[in-house]
């Protein structure tokens, strides 16, 4: 497989009255062509961070991308996103990188109707006629699964439920055949019943265009049945990224095996008691000098607040970012 | 009984602690004001106007009604010709300006003042109710008030001053009446979105009866809003007195007022331009110091914005 | 929990809210936003409420607890109808059946210290000294396992998880036999929820607590709670013991909600057999005729677009409200 995106030590951080909010402190990962990769993790840390700093759409100030690198690397050639010129991304994003928001009714123009939010998309980034981009614009409504799409064409946002909505965005998404598309907590907004059309939504789509898909959410169950990898944050960084049923079977940062417990089994008849994990997320106001999970951490030991763990592969496919090694039961150093 | 193994939650906000101690708190709010440096220009501001009005007598250095002809059009002391006895020069009758604009300032604070102390105390009443008791009393009042705001202010305030004739009471209350509207207009949004607000309902689950719904939850909540509104309309009400000063209506001409001078001193913009120049700069100084102070009353007394994101 | 006795009892409750429109505000409809739901609660019980967004969940909850007066039908809670209740008879009585609220950045007054917003429901039934008060803000800081020292803080210097502890233990200040818990976790992070579960469940045990749990995440009620209802477009569709309910679901709408629910488990997910639904729930101002869940279900026939089903028990303590539910699984969707 080739990697088509290889994001190395990316940090952002955001000037703010209350202090510098240290949100993505160096995360690095490699996209492959064809794969999902889901990334996981609490309100905060950093997920959709990390995913705006790629495409330039970090508010600044605030915000500011400090360093990093990421090369997306397309059939004509390799470019780092985090050096293109406004102009340059404007053109990849929508184009050959397509977005998807948790809200759909804020990424939707409200003044216009979904037919020309389509068409707009297509006519930007494609070489298209206006009698082209209309009559590929209904064949996509069809294509996410919206009844009546000649009719749908011409409705206004307001005028669609929520998971219509949410189609209407991700066909806007799809409609340039990007070569990733990004989706930021597409079903968080939905009901459940809808969130199960979304999804089944995508892997169909997947499947049928051979789609690399970035899929942000804090749902662990959303996750198993989606992606092919998953990579855990906890204060702007990366602390274990595995292949998903490596993650699940064996996670080994104590946040991941942590966040496993604390979810009740739907599948399960017996009822054990929930673990929790103590204590609340960390204040990203503070410079990390230590492990990020340290504080909540029921096996942290004095190694643990005097540097920062790096990510460190313990089994091919599986990184784990700890100095704990869970399966010993024994720090992994000596 | 078996709670998690640690007794209390051991988070991190207890290491970036938030102030405890009055003191402490004190010293927050002064760290809001020096982050925010328009705050602290616009206190600056404020405080000066208030010192000048309280103590004119002490600060100014002649009487602003003593007439010395023979000193008449005096400019100001850093042009050609000025002296230090008169900084800001002297108007067509001789009269120390610096003196007359430190008397000044107690016009337009008097005007400001309780011009919003009216405005807000009548907006208030009428607000709360029309906010409290909703529905039909609440759909007729609204109507009033929107008619109201609809004419337009200033010839209507005009209009009023022309018949009432010329004293500082009558444009208190001329102030005081025009403007209670956008007071009542703002409380009663302000008492709706409370009412609505999910500790009220916390409260009335709990059994509470309206007078301590009222005392306990909309009043304090009321209260931040009301006060960077009145900033705002004290601010806007100096404004307008001036103008009402400069079209002959707000209090007699013997009365050193802002307006008064700066209707004054347009007789003379030509060969005497810092008779009309100084009145203006002080109306803008002071309004410009209010709208600071406004804009930071506004940060700083919602909890909301001082909630720091985790 | 072996034969309580019955706590509350709920029969036939109507939430409706009227639409107006037109050029003179006339009411031209209703929004039945709960449309005639009937169940009972064992005291020391938790029954779930689930459902999707809009079907009427927080609706009946303030309507039980008289937040809002019904529009119909009759709530007993320990003997008494609420719903004949007024003023002060109804005032004296909120202490016994209290409300966890959802959102716990809007439920608690930004500008009242945590100790005010504690002993709230106290001061309002009794006149304490407050040295009193102060004892017992402590104590209950404590059972809700936050330090007592943070008393004299405000919300805003607080976590959400942490938020919700405190409107616990505002709950609890009145030492109630009911609590309505409207969606307690939803608002938080994954590894908070688990604390405010343990905490729930913790209390209920020591203190003997009955609670109507509300969530429309299914795991998680499914956890909490004794027994399960339901609801979909202000009725309840089905209502049983929680392993009824996702075993062995008789509820066309049921089986639907129970197989979209994202299992944390990539083999099992693999396996799964997925009923997915088409379409979105009605609008509850214009509620399709018969059974409501019609529009959408697989199995509907003539019968279902024109009767309205009512909730039959099917088997014992099993209640579905679906034309074809029989005893031979005629009511099952196979995949
Ligand atoms: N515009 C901003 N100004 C200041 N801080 C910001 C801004 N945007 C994000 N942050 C901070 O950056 C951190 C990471 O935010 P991010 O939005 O990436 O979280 P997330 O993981 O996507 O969470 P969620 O699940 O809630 O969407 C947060 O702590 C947030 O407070
Ligand atoms: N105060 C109100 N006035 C008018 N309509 C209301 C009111 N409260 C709720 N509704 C309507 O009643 C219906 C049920 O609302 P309710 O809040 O009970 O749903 P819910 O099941 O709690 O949903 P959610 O999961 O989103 O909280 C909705 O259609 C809503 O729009
Ligand atoms: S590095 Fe230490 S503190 Fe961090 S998760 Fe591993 S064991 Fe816990
Ligand atoms: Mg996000
Ligand atoms: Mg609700």
């Amino acid at each position: 497989m080739d990697t088509i995106l290889q994001v190395r030590d990316l940090v952002t951080k955001f000037y703010t009255l209350d202090g510098v909010v240290h949100a993505v402190n160096g995360v690095s990962f490699d996209l492959q062509q064809g794969e999902t990769l889901a990334i996981v993790g609490e309100s905060g840390c950093g997920k959709s961070v990390t995913v705006l700093s790629l495409l330039g759409l970090i508010p600044s100030p605030p915000g500011r991308v400090e360093q990093g690198s990421a090369l997306f690397r397309t059939p004509f050639g390799q470019q780092d996103l985090l050096k293109l010129s406004r102009e340059e991304l404007r053109e990849i994003r929508g184009g050959q990188i397509g977005f998807v928001f948790q809200d759909p009714i804020s990424t939707l123009n409200p003044i216009l109707t979904v037919g020309e939010q389509i068409k707009e998309t297509l006519t930007r980034h494609l070489n298209l006629s206006q009698e082209e981009a209309r009559e590929r614009a209904i064949r996509l409504l069809a294509d996410v699964g919206i009844p009546d799409p000649e009719l749908r064409y011409k409705s206004y946002p307001f005028q669609l439920s929520g998971g219509m909505r949410q189609r209407v965005v991700i066909a806007i998404a799809i409609a340039c055949n990007p070569q990733i598309v990004i989706a930021d907590e597409p079903t968080t907004a939905l009901d459940v019943t809808v969130q199960a059309q979304i999804i089944d939504l995508f892997q169909r789509l997947r499947s049928a265009m051979g789609m690399t898909l970035i899929w942000i959410t804090h749902d662990l169950g959303v996750v198993a049945g989606l992606a092919d990898r998953v990579m855990v944050m906890y204060g702007g960084r990366v602390v274990e990224l595995a292949a998903v049923e490596e993650l699940y079977q064996n996670p080994q940062h104590p946040y991941t095996r942590g966040l496993l417990d604390a979810l009740p089994r739907l599948d399960s008849r017996e009822t054990r008691r929930l673990v929790s994990i103590q204590g609340a997320p960390p204040d990203l106001r503070l410079p990390l000098r230590h492990c990020p999970f340290a504080w909540r951490c029921n096996y942290a030991y004095d190694h643990c607040w005097q540097e920062i763990p790096e990510l460190v592969a313990t089994a091919p496919d599986h990184q784990v970012a700890c100095f704990y090694d869970l399966n010993k039961g024994a720090p992994r150093h000596g | 009984m078996a709670f998690e193994s640690r007794p209390f939650e051991h988070d991190v906000d207890t290491l970036l602690d938030i102030e405890k101690t009055p003191l402490q708190r004190l010293a927050y709010y002064g760290r809001f004001l020096w982050r925010d440096r328009g705050g602290m220009i616009g206190m600056f501001i404020f405080l000066t106007v208030v010192v000048a009005a309280l103590f004119s007598p002490q600060l100014s250095p002649y009487d602003p009604l003593d007439q010395r002809l023979r000193d008449s059009k005096l400019p100001p002391a850093w042009a050609a010709d000025g002296t230090w006895d008169h900084p800001l020069g002297t108007d067509n009758l001789g009269r120390d300006i610096l003196s007359r604009i430190i008397y000044g300032s107690r016009v337009s604070l008097t005007v400001g003042f309780f011009g919003v102390l009216i405005a807000a105390t009548l907006g208030m009443l009428i607000g709360s109710i029309a906010g409290y008791i909703g529905g039909r009393v609440d759909s007729a009042i609204m109507s009033i008030i929107n008619l109201i705001l609809s004419l337009p202010y200033l010839l209507f305030v005009v209009f009023i001053a022309a018949i009432l004739g010329r004293s500082l009471l009558n444009v208190i209350l001329i102030f005081g009446i025009t403007d209670s509207p956008i007071f009542a207009r703002v409380t009663r949004g302000e008492v709706l979105r409370i009412r609505r607000s999910g500790y009220v309902e916390s409260a009335i689950s709990a059994g509470a009866r309206w007078p301590h719904i009222i005392v306990d939850h909309i009043i304090p909540n009321l209260i931040g809003p009301l006060i960077t509104l009145a900033t705002f309309e004290m601010s806007a009400m100096i404004f307008y007195e001036a103008g009402l000063g400069f079209l002959g209506l707000s209090v007699p001409p013997s009365v050193p007022s802002w307006g008064n001078m700066l209707a004054n001193g347009r007789k003379y913009l030509t060969n005497a331009p810092w008779i009309a120049a100084a009145p203006g700069l002080a109306i803008m100084y002071t309004s410009l110091g209010m709208n600071l102070l406004g804009d930071w009353l506004r940060d700083v007394l919602d909890p909301r914005l001082r909630r720091a994101r985790r | 929990m072996a034969e309580q006795e019955e706590i509350l009892r709920v029969v036939d409750l109507k939430k409706y809210f009227p639409i107006y429109g037109g050029l003179f505000g006339r009411k031209v409809g209703d929004v039945k936003a709960v449309d005639g739901i009937s169940f009972s609660i064992r005291r020391g019980e938790t029954l779930g409420l689930v459902g999707e967004s809009g079907c009427g969940k927080s609706t009946a909850g303030r309507t039980i607890i008289q937040l809002y007066r019904p529009t119909g039908g009759h709530v007993y809670f320990e003997g008494v109808d609420l719903t004949t209740l007024k003023g002060e008879a109804l005032r004296r009585l909120r202490p016994r059946m209290q409300m966890i609220f959802q959102d716990p950045y809007a439920s608690l007054n930004p500008r009242h210290s945590v100790a005010k917003i504690v002993s709230e429901p106290i001061r309002l039934h009794r006149r304490v000294s407050s040295r009193e008060l102060k004892e017992r803000v402590a104590e209950l800081l404590e059972l809700v396992g936050m330090n007592p020292a943070y008393m004299r803080r405000f919300p805003h210097e607080f976590s959400g998880g942490q938020r919700q502890r405190i409107g616990i233990a505002r709950a609890l200040s009145v030492n109630p036999s009911f609590i309505v818990c409207d969606e307690p976790i939803s608002a938080l992070d994954v590894s908070i929820q688990a604390q405010v579960v343990n905490l729930l469940q913790d209390l209920q045990e020591r203190l003997n607590l009955t609670y109507l749990f509300i969530a429309h995440d299914l795991s998680m009620v499914k956890h909490i709670s004794h027994r399960i209802a339901v609801m979909y477009l202000g009725k309840i569709m089905e209502l049983s013991d929680r392993n009824t309910i996702f075993d062995d679901p008789l509820h066309p709408y049921t089986q639907a909600l129970t197989s979209a629910v994202p299992l944390p488990d990539p083999i099992a997910e693999r396996r799964r057999q997925r009923f997915i639904l088409i379409g979105d729930p009605p609008s509850p101002a214009h509620p399709p005729p018969g059974c409501v869940f019609h529009t959408r279900c697989p199995l509907a026939t003539d019968e279902c677009r024109t009767l309205e089903p009512p909730l039959r028990e099917v088997l014992p303590d099993h209640f579905v409200a679906c034309h074809l539910a029989d005893t031979r699984g005629g009511s099952k969707i196979d995949g």
